[in-house]
């Protein structure tokens, strides 16, 4: 056997070992309930979670907790999935400042006990957008 | 007054380029068909080289035109409105210029007519054909920008579009369609960074440097001249890995200085988007030069050159078309330009390989078989090894991809990007590491020297054991310093990083003994090698040093092992963390011509943002910049919070100012860091979050205190004396007018670390009584001057407190991160000299080879007829 056709094969090899660790290591998009199935199957590999945050009719977010003076590193918050089901969630972390702007968050993380534990979110404010307001136009008329 | 001349100037332009490249591009294609390379039809060349010639002018005027649209602030125009303001300075409005993707996308053109006017000038036996493919690509981006609708279809999004055909449904323009925004909605401020302004056009002409070895790749296949390209391009394609290098590592830096996700690499699809075909173009310059040396690898310089500027195109759709979705933080927004930038990849994918099958029976391998002995074995296998690095990232990043094309064809997909992306691309990319470390050391030893095995354990001997006689002692330092015992990866990446360092090291004083010009390998292999060492030490082993020790568990669902990763910083109080002693100490401005931060006590602010009072002298080292009652032009953007530091072991101090910026568009604070560097590792830290700034202060009810002058009193334990009573100054902006009587309080507060001047105000104008409270937000105190009773010289005084002000920090440690950024130093200069190597070997070989274009053209118009 010629040394190019080792070579061949050794890349070959790696190249499918690189696309079994990508398929293994590649997460998903679950609804709560799903996520929910997967930590009562003992199943505690990180999900994404799409979802929206409740507000009430003044348009402020519900169930938001987070007191810096008492402990910077706990922020939990509660989030609506696509399917309507409301989750609480926790995020060991300090508030990201622009969370009560966004209208999308995803998060990812998984179910522990009953609440979900997020290590990263992903907020989707609406300037990430186009902007469809022009400040102060309706008073300069 | 709407100005839309400069805006149809800018738009005629734009279809005039787009007209003129796809005249470029059939002249061009014309003049070299059906004819060998070097010979061209005349006519068509003539009309060829005139429309790219207005072509190009035409680019310098859109780019003329909406330079001026952002400069001249019209906001009547989207692009000035959306992307820039009237308090920008001069130098971030060139960002402006490239923030949207318009913009960028005229970046990118421009850089690809001058490189298409240097190939030009300097390439003129190649100028047909390779123009041809240069024309076809500008007939692509300008395309991009073209703004028309034809047949229902919109092509292109035009940078010249008017606001109001932008926000149609506005009311403000039903009732007024000349209705012109006073002031645009700004640049993004984390953009708003001096790495900003030079990191994208570096970027730019890195990717438009790939088109250029493409380009006499496709001209080599089209015109059967499948060795000879090789020489001339791969002068352009280092060029290309230096400048795509740079650019990439430019964009790290800012990162590291300007976001706070802790580190330069953060594996967006944004930059993943720039490092797989930079990995690509690396290993087709080791195939060029493998051609170059020993006749070997030419199929895969085809493959190899071809692929990159095809993964470049596959960045673009990744990052232009939305695909990404929530995949990134920080793609464009789309234009709705996928299906155009598809079809844009897919043309030039379909091209080269058909252009490749076609030709690849002809193209020349070597016979002879590569032995362990010799390099361009080691070379070639580096070469695999970069190409699956990207392989990986590339099949990761692709992710979206794949939903977005299973949706399409009706198949619903939920499959994510990794939850821990750092921890699975660590798993390859580390070996990668570990594999071009070692195999730079090796080959680059073999490539100077005949070898057998006498010769190569004899010249592996010294750095070997050099190597391994020093990953030892690192080792043992890491066990001495007590910081987390290195895994075998680390150790196999450090010792195989320190090899790459010292063999290549070896090399390079041989080398320089022969002829400098020799070593630019050996100068770039150890530039990627400290890289490695540096991304080991400083990712590896970064250590937050901010971790929570108040003792304070708030959370009882899951007391244990979780990252508790930010401190509370009151206020003057100072807190232990890490080895450090760390206090809070206030609030501070930049403002422009005093050098560094002005404190916010120090500056009354007006009804005008960019405007302050200085309410006492303001000095930087000794020099008063503004008196007392100056107006202070200031930056209010940013407010810098000073944080000091000082090391318990040695008691040295520093203050770092990290920056946080409110701003309620892009909803909030946006913090970055600030770092103070030290030779062996840099102390990094930012601000995670503020009392609420857009919530008004919550202050206690007023409690009155009735004074005489000399009393003293205690304010939120602080004791503070009332000194006295005297006319207002006019520093507190009050626009006293004649008559008015205006009086104020002295008190001098002690405070913590330093005492404090508060003046309450008590102004009577007409009869009517007003007063103007005093704060100091050092203390959470406010006093107010309420009432006067001039018979008993009494004084009444309200004060109320307030919850003192506080931040949360995060701050981390990063060892040895100077390697990383002295290697990319390294990695340029190497790159530069085995260019500037490069291109005197093309010369040489141009003269060697007179191929007198010029008169050929000439002779060869009968035959094309």
């Amino acid at each position: 056997m010629k040394k190019s056709h080792i070579l061949a094969i050794a890349v070959i090899a790696v190249a499918i070992g690189i696309i079994m660790s990508t398929v293994g290591d590649a997460s998903v998009y679950v609804s709560f309930r799903e996520a929910r199935e997967r930590a009562a199957d003992g199943n505690l590999t990180k999900v994404h979670v799409v979802g929206r945050l409740p507000r009430d009719g003044q348009k402020n977010i519900l169930g938001l907790e987070y007191n810096p003076t008492l402990d910077p590193n706990y922020f939990a918050f509660t989030l609506v999935d696509t399917n309507r089901i409301a989750q609480r969630v926790i995020y060991f972390n300090p508030k990201p400042q622009d969370f009560d702007k966004s209208e999308q968050v995803v998060i990812t993380g998984a179910m522990r006990n009953d609440v979900f534990v997020a290590d990263k979110i992903l907020l989707k404010c609406p300037s990430k957008y186009v902007e469809k307001d022009i400040k102060g136009a309706t008073a300069s008329r | 007054m709407l100005n839309t001349f400069i805006g149809d100037l800018g738009h005629l332009s734009v279809i005039v380029a787009f007209v003129a490249a796809t005249v470029a591009a059939y002249s061009y294609f014309m003049a070299a068909r059906n004819q060998p390379l070097g010979e061209t039809d005349a006519s068509w060349l003539r009309i060829a080289r005139g429309s790219f010639l207005l072509h190009s002018v035409a680019v310098v005027s859109i780019i003329s035109c909406l330079f001026t649209i952002i400069y001249t602030h019209r906001y009547e125009y989207y692009y000035a409105w959306s992307h820039s303001s009237n308090h920008l300075p001069v130098y971030y409005m060139i960002s402006c210029f490239w923030e949207g993707q318009e913009g960028s996308f005229l970046l990118w053109i421009f850089w690809h007519v001058c490189l298409g006017l240097a190939i030009m000038r300097f390439h003129r036996k190649w100028e047909a054909p390779v123009m041809a493919v240069f024309a076809f690509v500008q007939l692509f981006l300008t395309s991009m920008i073209l703004g028309v609708v034809v047949l229902d279809m919109k092509l292109g999004s035009s940078p010249f579009i008017l606001l109001r055909d932008f926000l149609v449904d506005l009311p403000v323009f039903k009732m007024n369609p000349n209705f012109i925004p006073k002031d645009g909605t700004g640049l993004n401020p984390l953009l708003q960074n001096y790495w900003m302004v030079i990191h994208p056009p570096t970027l730019f002409l890195g990717f438009a440097l790939t088109l250029v070895p493409f380009a006499f790749a496709i001209a080599g296949l089209w015109k059967g001249e499948l060795i000879k390209w090789v020489k001339p391009s791969l002068p352009w394609a280092l060029l290309g890995g230096l400048v795509l290098g740079v650019g990439t590592m430019m964009g790290a830096y800012w990162a590291y200085e300007t976001l706070n996700f802790g580190g330069y690499w953060n594996w967006d699809p944004v930059e993943n988007a720039v490092y797989i075909p930079w990995l690509v173009l690396v290993a087709a310059i080791h195939g060029m030069v493998l051609w170059q040396r020993s006749r070997t690898a030419l199929r895969t310089s085809f493959v190899l050159v071809i692929a990159s500027f095809l993964l470049i195109l596959y960045a673009t759709f990744l990052t232009r078309s939305g695909v990404l979705g929530n995949a990134s933080v920080h793609s464009f927004t789309d234009l709705g330009l996928s299906g155009q930038l598809l079809i844009y990849l897919l043309a030039f994918v379909v091209l080269a390989i058909s252009l490749l099958v076609w030709r690849w029976k002809s193209i020349p391998v070597s016979e002879k078989e590569l032995t362990t002995y010799n390099p361009e074995l080691w070379v070639f296998v580096g070469a695999t090894v970069l190409c699956l690095g990207a392989f990986q990232v590339l099949f990761t990043t692709s992710i979206p991809v794949y939903n977005a094309f299973l949706g399409f064809l009706g198949i619903k997909s939920n499959l994510a990007l990794p939850a821990d992306q750092i921890a699975h691309y660590t798993k390859i990319q580390l070996w990668m590491g570990v594999l071009v470390a070692f195999l730079t050391g090796l080959a680059q030893i073999m490539w100077w020297q005949k070898n057998d095995k006498e010769t190569l354990v004899n010249s592996l001997a010294v750095p070997g054991i050099i190597t391994l006689l020093s990953a030892a002692l690192v080792i043992l330092l890491v066990r001495y310093n007590q910081l987390p015992q290195m895994s075998p990866a680390y150790i196999v990446l450090l010792t195989t990083a320190l090899f790459g360092v010292l063999a290549n090291l070896g090399v390079v004083f041989t080398l320089l003994k022969r002829r400098v010009s020799l070593s630019g390998g050996g100068v770039a292999h150890i530039g990627i090698s400290l890289m490695l060492l540096g991304i080991l030490a400083s990712a590896g082993y970064s250590n937050i040093i901010s971790k929570n020790v108040s003792g304070m568990v708030y959370s009882k669902e899951f007391p244990e092992d979780l990252n508790r990763d930010n401190v509370l910083l009151w206020r003057n109080e100072s807190a232990p963390m890490g080895g450090y002693d760390i206090s809070y100490t206030g609030q501070f401005y930049d403002v422009p011509g005093v050098p560094g931060y002005v404190n916010k006590e120090l500056l009354f602010r007006t009804d005008d943002e960019y405007k302050a009072l200085a309410r006492a002298d303001i000095k930087a080292e000794g020099k008063v910049y503004y008196k007392a009652g100056d107006t202070v032009e200031i930056l209010p953007e940013n407010t810098y919070y000073r944080v000091d530091y000082k090391e318990k072991k040695s008691g040295n101090t520093f203050t770092l100012y990290p920056r946080a910026q409110v701003n309620e568009e892009m909803g909030g604070l946006l913090a970055s860091p600030d770092i103070k560097r030290f030779a062996s590792h840099d102390i990094y830290s930012h601000i995670s979050s503020v009392p609420d700034p857009s919530k008004e202060k919550d202050w206690s009810e007023v409690k009155e205190h009735v004074l005489a002058v000399g009393d003293t009193i205690y304010l939120n334990d602080y004791f503070a004396v009332f000194r006295g009573v005297e006319p207002a100054h006019e520093t507190a902006g009050l626009g006293l007018q004649k008559g008015d009587l205006a009086i104020q309080g002295d008190f001098l507060v002690y405070g913590e670390k330093k005492q404090y001047h508060v003046h309450p105000m008590f102004v009577v104008r007409n009869n009517q009584v007003g007063r103007v409270s005093d704060e100091v937000e050092d203390l959470g105190l406010r006093l107010i001057f309420i009432n006067v009773d001039p018979t008993k010289q009494k004084f009444t005084f309200g004060v109320s407190t307030t919850q003192k002000d506080y931040i949360i920090l995060k701050a981390m440690e990063k060892p040895f991160i100077n390697l990383l950024w002295s290697g990319t130093l390294l990695m340029a200069l190497g790159f530069g000299m085995a260019l500037v190597k490069r291109r005197r070997e093309a010369r040489v070989a141009e003269v060697k080879t007179p191929a007198a274009p010029e008169v050929k053209v000439r002779r060869a118009k009968p035959q094309a007829a």
